[in-house]
């Protein structure tokens, strides 16, 4: 029964997706002159070149990156949704170590990166340490961290790494702390073997080792976990930890990949909230964030071509994304269905047992 | 900087930054009162804040605008009310994609309607009219602090009053507040939590929506993308902070209100801008830090007992 209920998952899944889709059509269709043009372009748009796929590539990383953090912070029932902030600072610690410090190429983005991950973590820690300490809620403080961060960003951008002759951007990131492209006339970098060495990593730590049992264990029932003798305090520090340096490891290998020249990032760029949709359709396991980092990236792809070429914009994948995080979270959604379908099943095996 | 904290102006700018987050901070209020966290704030106020442009465009009167914009606030609290109470969602994931889908959804909302991007630029809106008081305006200082705010600031202070009466003195309010202490104790006495919880959410829509209205029709005099930057969120910190009550989150609103009006005028300072655009959240944060301390003490000294 396990797996048929497994099966009715995914299957639930794939059908908020499809009904999802069709709302979107639906709306383009009401919005939009040419809609049929703009759906084509919306589906077939990423295949149409080499280039067009590659920037669904491109567009992967930093969702894979944001979205197994915060797949790991919430594992522990933290909402913390500091994971945006935690991003953002990683994409200015890369650059002001980048420019500041002066490494050697090789070194410099491996120096720059690894600091950005420990910013995040750092960062996405400072809920964590408020709710023991002080016992202030993750959600609402994590909320105002991300501002917080932002504004700080800005700060150091305008007063320490602003390139005058631009206004409103660092200096050139020296060549010395770039990621090379790995395809000629695309822009894919090194990140995607990072990103997805870091999905891999972040499952064998959740499903395969000690800690991601109890963290997991607390996420489900923290009562529970605390008589099992779990210390909670010490398995909420690690996961939200964790899941900000990872989310901050993204930041840094963004803006040091071939997609930007220079960090400019004066508004929260949202990974941190996409994150949340990644782990919505990858159930919480790092091991399928790839995955869902590849349909989002394909969607929102697909839409910037609709968006040159039709006279839809780009924002109407945001209204697909809240409805698929609708009806995929909503436990009820075809619940109906999946009782009729236990119920046959337990049936079945009853008249079994009575051939038997 | 001190001649400028007594003027008037201050005082002004206080209550002029404050009004849609003292709204959208009863919202929040109610809905936590009856057991539910209302983090969708975020996505209801830029709704409204494009729906007031638009209704009172199109109804040639700030009243028809505000009114339809009610109503689809609390539209809107239904709709979060059904995925959260009907279908089981989980309360801040559905809260997460109602704003999302109000990020996109105004701006695509916007093109279609005006043809604009980004500004409702070419929409005539009627923005929520100003009050001047005829005699108490000759006062020194009081008629200048107390004559020509706008409507909504009025509507917001007595909404303060209205809540608190509303949710302290009313069989609805008492309802309400016990089905957020405990659920399970109000249905043992014949409360239907899911109606009350219902009843909650939609007023929160409606009060959020009139925060939104004066986004766009009183703050600013159009809409703009992603105009409601973070102030749902301040909303629900500044009513937690306040207990979730309206008085207490009246308090906190103005406490936010200074520190911003405070902010603006160190403008003229050396400080550095970002730092100060930095002064809200960070004031906001460090209250809750506080405040759950003590409650957390608190609570902690009447368990030894």
């Amino acid at each position: 029964m396990n797996s048929s209920v497994k099966r009715f998952e995914v299957f639930r899944m794939f059908f908020a997706i499809v009904i999802a889709l069709l709302i979107s059509f639906g709306i383009i269709f009401l919005v939009s002159e040419q809609p049929l043009t703009a759906i084509y372009t919306l589906i077939t748009g990423p295949f149409k070149s080499k280039r067009n796929f590659a920037n669904v590539i491109e567009a992967m990383i930093p969702l894979i990156f944001t979205g197994t953090g915060v797949c790991i912070m919430f594992s522990a029932n933290q909402i913390n949704l500091a994971g945006e902030g935690a991003f953002h600072l990683g994409g200015l610690v890369a650059a002001v170590v980048a420019l500041q410090f002066g490494l050697p190429a090789g070194v410099s983005p491996v120096v720059a990166i690894l600091l950005s991950g420990l910013a995040g973590a750092v960062f996405t820690a400072i809920p964590a340490i408020l709710k023991i300490k002080t016992n202030a809620s993750v959600l609402v403080s994590s909320l105002m961290l991300n501002y917080i961060a932002l504004w700080f960003a800005m700060f150091v951008l305008m007063h320490f790494i602003c390139d005058p002759s631009i206004g409103s951007a660092s200096y050139l990131i020296p060549e010395a702390s770039t990621l090379p492209t790995l395809i000629d006339r695309t822009r894919i970098h090194p990140g995607l073997f990072v990103a997805l060495a870091a999905a891999i990593l972040g499952y064998i730590f959740l499903f395969k080792s000690r800690i991601g049992y109890e963290l997991r264990l607390t996420g489900q029932n923290e009562g529970f976990a605390r008589y099992s003798g779990v210390s909670i305090v010490k398995v909420v520090l690690i996961s939200q930890l964790l899941g900000g340096f990872i989310a901050g490891v993204g930041g840094g290998v963004e803006l040091l990949s071939p997609i930007y020249t220079r960090f400019s990032w004066t508004s929260l760029l949202g990974y941190g909230w996409d994150a949340i949709i990644i782990c919505t359709l990858a159930k919480n396991n790092p091991l399928y964030t790839p995955l869902a980092a590849l349909f989002l990236a394909y969607l929102r792809t697909g839409a910037s071509i609709m968006a040159r070429y039709t006279d839809v914009t780009l924002e109407i994948v945001q209204i697909t994304q809240g409805i698929i995080i609708l009806l995929v979270v909503a436990e009820q959604f075809l619940s109906g269905y999946k009782h009729k379908m236990i119920a046959k099943e337990a049936m079945a095996s009853l008249k079994e047992e009575e051939v038997q | 900087m001190l001649k400028n904290i007594l003027s008037p102006d201050f005082v002004n700018a206080i209550l002029r930054a404050s009004t849609p987050i003292l709204f959208a901070t009863l919202a929040s209020g109610i809905a936590a009162k009856a057991g539910i966290t209302n983090m969708a704030l975020e996505g209801m106020l830029l709704f409204a804040s494009l729906f007031g442009v638009i209704f009172s465009s199109l109804t040639h009167s700030f009243l028809g605008g505000l009114l339809i914009t009610m109503a689809i606030g609390g539209l809107i609290g239904f709709v979060l009310a059904f995925f959260v109470l009907q279908l089981k969602t989980d309360e801040i994931l559905a809260a997460i994609a109602i704003n999302l889908i109000a990020t996109g959804g105004t701006v695509l909302l916007l093109l279609a309607v005006s043809g604009d991007r980004g500004a409702s630029t070419s929409i005539s809106s009627v923005s929520a009219p100003v009050i001047a008081l005829p005699f108490i305006e000759g006062i020194p200082f009081i008629g200048a602090v107390l004559s020509g705010q706008n409507l909504m600031t009025w509507l917001a202070l007595i909404a303060v009053v209205v809540c608190n009466v509303f949710l302290y003195k009313t069989p609805m309010g008492l309802k309400i507040r016990a089905v957020g202490e405990n659920k399970n104790a109000a249905e043992s006495v014949g409360i239907s939590s899911k109606r009350i919880q219902y009843i909650a959410l939609v007023l929160s829509g409606v009060l959020c929506s009139m925060g939104g209205y004066f986004l766009s029709g009183g703050y600013m005099n159009m809409f703009t993308k992603d105009m409601s930057a973070g102030k749902g969120f301040i909303a629900l910190a500044a009513s937690s902070m306040g207990a979730d009550t309206p008085i207490g989150g009246f308090l906190v609103t103005m406490l936010f209100g200074i520190a911003q009006a405070l902010g603006n005028l160190m403008q003229l300072t050396t400080i550095p801008t970002e730092l100060i655009q930095m002064i809200p959240y960070l004031t906001t944060l460090i209250g809750l830090a506080v405040y759950s301390y003590t409650v957390m003490k608190r609570r902690n000294r009447l368990g030894a007992h």
